[in-house]
């Protein structure tokens, strides 16, 4: 474990995550331009990797630098260069009346009572899952094989569900996103699927 | 027996059913024969039963039909009570029908729906015999309202007359009123003596408190003052002589008007309970004699006078019963059928000679053009005015008597009666048959004719009974009077008026000069005069306001709560409930649907709220 | 020196909050869709602090299955964005009210 060989302290580590996603998130929720934003988002998403590591869950921050900074945000950027829309967004006017404050004071509580009741509750309650037996993150071959162990036994249905859902998001995507064919002329739409 | 008492009221029912089946087969002289037969018939069952009845020593029969209600405790049968006060209605009741159906015959002739006239008059005389001779509450009950609605038909005979169909409606729903006091007091009896049987009740009487004797007594009393027209449901009367003269002569003076006097003698043994009861009875029976015979002498219809007339009549009949005198009301009852019947034939007669005329305006001096009914009808005025020794004397002498004994102010109430009675009937005499002649515009120059022996042979009948009517039950007589015959039905020995004594003399002789007095007064003041503002008050003419009183008290206030019911409870209060609902479910829809947006960030907030909400919920459960 | 699990588990509940905070205030249907991946994130920091505390691998897994189904959900979503966007040439979900009441 990276944490263990060099000894970093663990408050060094957990200050760096919480900063960087910090900053990222606020980030997000303030800049006006979408392209800005991210970019914070990249950032938030990378202490969270951060956190990962320092948690024992090193092939998930791996997966999460790999799948969520490096495909979902550049798949987010695609879109906004490809709409345009990269402009700036006004944020100091907001049209719904009183949402603001409302939203303020439903999240504010919302955060508050969970933190409560975490605490309430000695932070860590749950028992471990029944099927597993409480595995240990990282056997002797390591947290991937454990991790691929799990989802390749245990959570098989789990896996080939996750699988088939995947294509349906391709293929919905796909559609989703043709053109219509109304108002095209026939050599046009030909031209357009063997391109 | 048994049979021959059934064949009394079945008879009358069989004339009522040939005539009505027989469509328009049947002529107009079949109608009147099988009608007239058909009553006759039943007079005739009545004589034998009478004759039969009176070689018993037991005078009490019940013949049973048939079982006709049975539920619960409830057990009425369909059953005649033969006994000495039943027999003794049937009798005159038969007897009158026949001759009016007779008169009819003439009388009606010629008129449009002949047949439907005699079908309800046979209709009528059926449901009174089983009126008289049920053995229980429930079948006079049937019989009572079976005449209730003969006399609504017959009153408006001449339906497309305004005045006849509200006549007819007014009679019916007076009656109406009334007989919730007779359902009232047969709850009364039946919930303590739990029988309905006249047998059964006075068996029971010992179960009735002084309480319910006296409710039950005055609710008789209100079915009675309904039936027979008395204080106070007695203005539908004078109205009802909107019908033929034969009805008001079988109906509205002979018979169904006397029904109410019967209950009330029949429910003797039930009223002998109740003193404060009687004395009710009594008080309505005084006053509305002398109310009714005030309201006669201002009238100037020929069948109004005698209407109101009846009325008075009644109310001795009534008074007697309220001082206890049962047979002297039956013996009045009698003699006044006769004379009554008698006087609203003869009336017929003059109104049939004179092309349909009542107003006594316009009569005068038709005794040298009408040679039987003017003396006829004069025999019933000395009769009605109480001169010895006429039927009217005797039985009007009998109840003043008694009167006399139990309270002196209504005796004396009585006297003026009789005196008030002989003034304006002698007023009437004169105004018809005496003095000038004033019809000739309404026979156009012609004679008034006689009727035809159709109708003037009832007259003479009905003229000699009321001469020798009171030998029936002439006071000095006791063993064979109608007095001794009916004292068993009212379960004691009705006392003698202080006979052979100067003081029945002394009454005797002041009924003879309140009758004297009356009929002097009356030549003098109508001799020569037609009409008097002096003489015939509006107020009086009016009856006494009653009808407009009832008309502000009731009738008024009741029309007014039904149009403010229909104008505004109607539409606003229950429509208004109805579409309020509907309008609310709408308003409400409206008012909810604000909450769909359409913002999507509008119903994320609601979501978070949500989750902020269970979560505080959450936290409250563990702080 | 360890820090206690409960400091990830508040960070993480804060990094929610914020996310929540975004989507309910940001007009653009861009910025949305990131913040909902903030809150996505806040979740599966929880699953992996508790699964680290609990010695179960449970709970990566199920953050496995999240970050598959979070990258499906933004494919999807994104090209309903793009689809819409043609139609009316602004991304603001305020425009899109026309489901009301």
């Amino acid at each position: 474990m990276i944490a263990g060989t060099y000894a970093i302290p663990g408050i060094l580590v957990f200050v760096t995550s919480a900063v960087l996603i910090l900053v990222g998130a606020i980030g997000v929720i303030t800049l006006k331009n979408p392209v800005h934003s991210a970019l914070s988002l990249i950032m938030t998403l990378f202490g969270v990797a951060v956190a990962f590591i320092a948690q024992e869950a090193d092939f998930l921050a791996a997966v999460q630098i790999i799948v969520y900074a490096g495909a979902i945000v550049v798949l987010f950027l695609f879109v906004i260069m490809f709409l345009g829309v990269d402009r700036r967004d006004h944020v100091s006017v907001e049209p719904l009346v009183g949402q603001r404050a409302f939203a303020a004071v439903g999240v504010v509580v919302t955060v508050a009572g969970l933190i409560t009741l975490m605490a309430r509750s000695h932070w860590v309650t749950g028992a471990m899952s029944v099927s597993t037996g409480g595995t240990r993150l990282a056997g002797a071959d390591g947290n991937v094989r454990q991790l691929g162990t799990a989802v390749f036994t245990t959570y098989l249905y789990a896996f080939e569900a996750t699988a088939a859902l995947l294509i349906i998001a391709v293929v919905g995507a796909v559609l989703l996103a043709r053109r219509e064919r109304a108002n095209q002329e026939d050599d046009q739409t030909s031209q357009e699927v063997s391109s | 027996m048994a049979t021959v008492a059934t064949l009394i009221p079945l008879f009358a029912l069989l004339g009522f059913a040939l005539i009505l089946a027989s469509g328009r087969r049947m002529s107009e002289r079949t109608i009147g024969v099988v009608g007239t037969t058909a009553i006759a018939a039943s007079f005739v069952a009545s004589v034998v039963v009478f004759v039969e009845l009176l070689g018993r020593s037991n005078r009490q029969v019940t013949v049973h039909l048939f079982d006709w209600i049975s539920v619960g405790t409830l057990h009425v049968p369909a059953a005649l009570l033969v006994d000495p006060l039943s027999i003794t209605m049937c009798l005159f009741v038969t007897g009158i029908s026949t001759l009016i159906h007779l008169y009819s015959t003439g009388y009606m002739h010629a008129e449009k729906d002949y047949r439907k006239f005699f079908t309800y008059l046979n209709l009528f005389v059926f449901s009174m015999l089983v009126l008289v001779l049920a053995n229980n509450l429930v079948l006079t009950f049937v019989g009572w309202e079976g005449v209730g609605v003969c006399s609504y038909w017959l009153v408006s005979y001449y339906f497309d007359r305004d005045s006849a169909a509200s006549a007819g409606k007014k009679a019916f729903i007076y009656n109406r009123v009334g007989d919730i006091g007779l359902m009232i007091a047969m709850f009364l009896l039946f919930s303590r003596t739990h029988t309905l049987t006249y047998v059964g009740v006075f068996a029971h009487t010992g179960l009735l408190t002084p309480t319910v004797a006296t409710l039950t007594v005055l609710a008789l009393l209100l079915g009675a003052t309904g039936k027979s027209a008395q204080i106070p449901l007695f203005n539908w009367l004078p109205d009802a002589m909107e019908g033929p003269t034969p009805v008001s002569a079988l109906i509205h003076a002979a018979t169904m008007v006397t029904a109410g006097v019967f209950l009330l003698v029949r429910m003797s043994p039930v009223l002998t309970l109740s003193s404060s009861g009687r004395m009710t009875i009594a008080v309505i029976g005084g006053v509305t004699a002398f109310v009714a015979a005030t309201i006669a002498t201002s009238q100037k219809d020929i069948k109004k006078v005698l209407a109101f007339s009846t009325v008075s009549q009644i109310g001795y009949m009534v008074l007697a019963v309220g001082v206890g005198a049962y047979g002297a009301a039956i013996f009045l009852m009698i003699a006044h059928a006769f004379f009554k019947a008698l006087l609203f034939l003869g009336s017929g007669s003059v109104i049939h000679s004179l092309n349909g005329e009542q107003d006594m305006r316009k009569m005068g001096a038709l005794a040298r053009f009408l040679p039987w009914t003017f003396p006829t009808f004069l025999i019933g005025w000395l009769t009605i005015s109480g001169i010895p020794p006429l039927a009217g004397f005797w039985s009007k002498g009998d109840i003043l008597a008694n009167a006399y004994d139990h309270s002196k102010p209504l005796w004396l109430l009585g006297v003026v009666t009789a005196i008030l009675t002989a003034y304006y009937m002698t007023r009437l005499f004169v105004l018809t048959f005496r003095g000038n002649e004033r019809f000739r515009e309404v026979t156009h120059g012609h004679d008034p004719h006689e009727s035809p022996w159709v109708m003037t042979l009832p007259l003479v009948v009905l003229a000699v009974c009321s001469v020798l009517g009171g030998v029936i039950d002439l006071p000095w007589i006791h063993h064979d009077s109608l007095a001794a015959f009916l004292a068993p039905t009212f379960g004691y020995v009705v006392p003698g008026a202080h006979e052979g004594t100067a003081l029945q003399l002394s009454l005797a002789l002041i009924d003879v000069a309140a009758a004297l007095i009356g009929i002097l007064a009356s030549f003098s003041i109508w001799r020569n005069i037609v009409e008097s503002k002096r003489y015939e008050k509006s107020f009086l003419e009016h009856v006494w306001r009653w009808d407009d009183f009832y008309d502000a008290t009731i009738g008024r206030p009741l029309t007014a709560a039904a149009t403010f019911t229909n104008d505004v409870v109607e539409p606003e209060v229950i429509d208004g409930a109805v579409t309020g609902v509907a309008v609310a479910v709408r308003r409400s829809g409206d008012g909810l649907r604000k909450v769909q947006s359409g913002f999507v960030r509008h119903y994320a907030l609601a979501t978070i709220l949500g989750v902020a909400v269970m979560v505080v919920y959450l936290v409250a459960r563990v702080v | 020196m360890n820090v206690p699990a409960a400091w990830y588990l508040v960070l993480a509940a804060v990094l929610f909050g914020i996310g929540a905070f975004g989507v309910l205030t940001r007009r653009s249907a861009l910025i949305m869709f990131m913040c909902i991946e903030l809150m996505l994130n806040a979740v599966n920091l929880t699953f992996v602090t508790f699964s680290r505390t609990l010695s179960d691998i449970s709970g990566q897994a199920i953050v496995f299955f999240v970050m598959v189904v979070a990258a499906a959900e933004v494919t999807v979503g994104l090209g309903i964005v793009v689809a819409v966007f043609r139609r009316r040439s602004s991304t603001s979900v305020d425009e899109l009210s026309e489901l009301k009441g």
